[in-house]
């Protein structure tokens, strides 16, 4: 069954149609990518879905439900979560706060502070510097913060926007294998990511985002073999 | 020392203005021109219920709730519907916003001041210094309002996701936070603050007049940027600044009747050594 399904999806901003009517589904259980390059409208599909920028026509259904027209902060306590790109951890506040605004939503105090003792285990960089200002972190830890965040509301579902921006291959090879394990925990996954490679690699399935409009869809591994991919994305 | 002390009182009744400026543009990212004349309407509060004969506490209550609901409403309709629109727009509106409560205020006042007496609260002595009582109550209440104020905004879930909606909007929103909530949240609370400082200034001034309530508005919204406008603790630094600024200038003699430049003065220098402000921090912009 489809945990998240877009339909027709139109985003502009002003005359600029920065999405042109893409539809997509992710199923429960699923790592499902959404590669292109920069511009491609990957982190308008992000925001639009998470109600940041307003749709122009279409429809976003979650969990059976249209949510289309839900204002963004009411998608959080359905089982919606997203990392941002840029990671956007609140840089004036510290680790510890970050982590508690992740749990906004959540009310049982016990389980908030089991899930942060949980999250500073599974990133010990975190748990060491609980007390510290997240605009002090490097860009790793903030990757880090703003994952562990992502999932102190518990999400069913979970996107992540370029996770993987900016950071060192050795850190990027830890981002991916972090998010298999956010899998593992039977978390379903929406991936935009740039870097191709490494998104499919981990992925079930693809999508292709070309200038706005979705070119191409199929199993990761099929994509991986494909030519044009290879050529326009994979660097082979 | 009792030029300290009623310098440091003024100081807290410009904190507390300020204080409503500086949430306000920190979590809502506008400049409240209308901030002022709160003060005027929880003046007026206070005189109605006094002149209908009810006690200065009920009066005192009934300040702050108005207060309260008036920073609510106005928020409601005049700048939710502006959510978005160019800072200039939303500028104006608030400028026009604090000419309506003032002729409103004019229409049922009347223009002429009128007197407002919370009370005669005299003198102590300390040794050889009188000290106005009035003056220590202001001080301590308004360092209570704002250790109140300081814990609620670092401790409590409501005041980190005032930080939050301050810090990054779209981000808080991701949190599950609603921004609208907060920001009205934020205009009950910075109007019920300048409720506060209206009681403490017809302690020192006791008269009611429609504009009353701009010449404080603008010395609270200088105190504001001085202090970094954004920052709490700015404000509260700030707005100490200019109160005992203001009172030691009005001792001296050859300078009193300059206060006022003197004040404006150490705006502009203070914006000239430090743009961002004592306590303002530097925002990358985001696109």
């Amino acid at each position: 069954m489809a945990l998240l399904e877009v339909k027709n999806l139109e985003v502009s901003y002003g005359v600029i149609r920065a999405l042109k009517s893409i539809s997509f589904h992710v199923n429960e259980g699923e790592i499902v990518s959404l590669i292109g390059a920069n511009g491609a409208g990957k982190t308008t599909t992000m925001q639009s879905i998470m109600g940041l920028i307003p749709i122009k026509s279409g429809s976003v259904v979650y969990d059976g439900k249209d949510i289309t027209k839900t204002p963004g902060y009411k998608l959080i306590p359905l089982g919606m979560s997203q990392v941002p790109e840029g990671r956007r951890v609140f840089q004036e506040l510290t680790v510890y706060e970050n982590l508690l605004l992740g749990a906004y939503t959540k009310k049982d105090k016990a389980q908030i502070k089991a899930d942060i003792d949980n999250i500073c285990t599974m990133f010990p960089r975190l748990g060491e510097r609980r007390k510290q200002v997240a605009g002090t972190l490097s860009g790793g830890e903030q990757q880090m913060l703003a994952m562990g965040r992502a999932m102190m509301s518990h999400p069913k579902l979970l996107m992540l926007d370029e996770p993987s921006m900016g950071l060192s291959p050795l850190l990027v090879d830890q981002v991916f294998d972090i998010i298999k394990g956010f899998h593992k925990q039977g978390v379903t996954v929406l991936l935009v990511e740039q870097n191709a490679k490494k998104a499919l690699s981990i992925a079930d399935r693809a999508y292709v985002l070309e200038t706005g409009s979705i070119t191409l869809e199929g199993k990761a591994s099929e994509l991986l073999d494909n030519d044009d991919i290879k050529k326009a994305y994979l660097g082979e | 020392m009792s030029i300290l002390i009623d310098g440091l009182s003024l100081g807290a009744i410009f904190a507390l203005i300020a204080l409503g400026y500086t949430m306000v543009y920190g979590i809502a990212k506008m400049l409240n021109f209308a901030h002022g004349d709160i003060i005027m309407v929880g003046a007026y509060a206070i005189f109605t219920t006094l002149s209908l004969n009810g006690h200065i506490a009920l009066a005192i209550v009934i300040s702050v709730v108005i207060c309260t609901v008036m920073g609510i409403v106005m928020e409601k309709l005049a700048y939710k519907p502006l959510r978005g629109a160019s800072p200039l727009a939303v500028l104006i509106t608030a400028i026009g916003v604090s000419y309506l409560l003032q002729s409103v205020a004019q229409i049922i006042y009347g223009s002429k001041a009128q007197s407002v007496s919370i009370g005669n609260f005299g003198t102590i002595d300390i040794g050889s210094v009188k000290i106005s009582i009035s003056s220590i109550i202001t001080l301590v209440v308004g360092a209570v309002i704002m250790t109140v104020l300081t814990l609620f905004v670092s401790k409590t879930n409501t005041g980190r996701a005032m930080q939050a909606v301050s810090e990054d909007r779209g981000a808080a929103q991701l949190m599950g936070i609603n921004v609208n909530k907060i920001i009205t949240v934020t205009f009950a609370i910075g109007s019920a603050l300048a409720a506060c400082a209206s009681i403490f200034y017809l302690m020192q001034i006791p008269s009611a007049e429609p504009t009353l309530g701009a010449m404080p508005g603008i010395k609270a919204f200088t105190a504001s940027v001085i202090g970094g406008i954004g920052s709490i603790p700015g404000a509260m630094i700030g707005g100490i600044l200019l109160g005992v600024v203001e009172k030691v200038c009005q001792s001296i003699p050859a300078i009193s009747s300059y206060t006022t430049a003197v004040e404006f003065a150490l705006l502009i220098i203070i914006l000239l050594v430090r743009p961002i402000g004592l306590l303002g921090k530097k925002r990358r912009e985001k696109v």
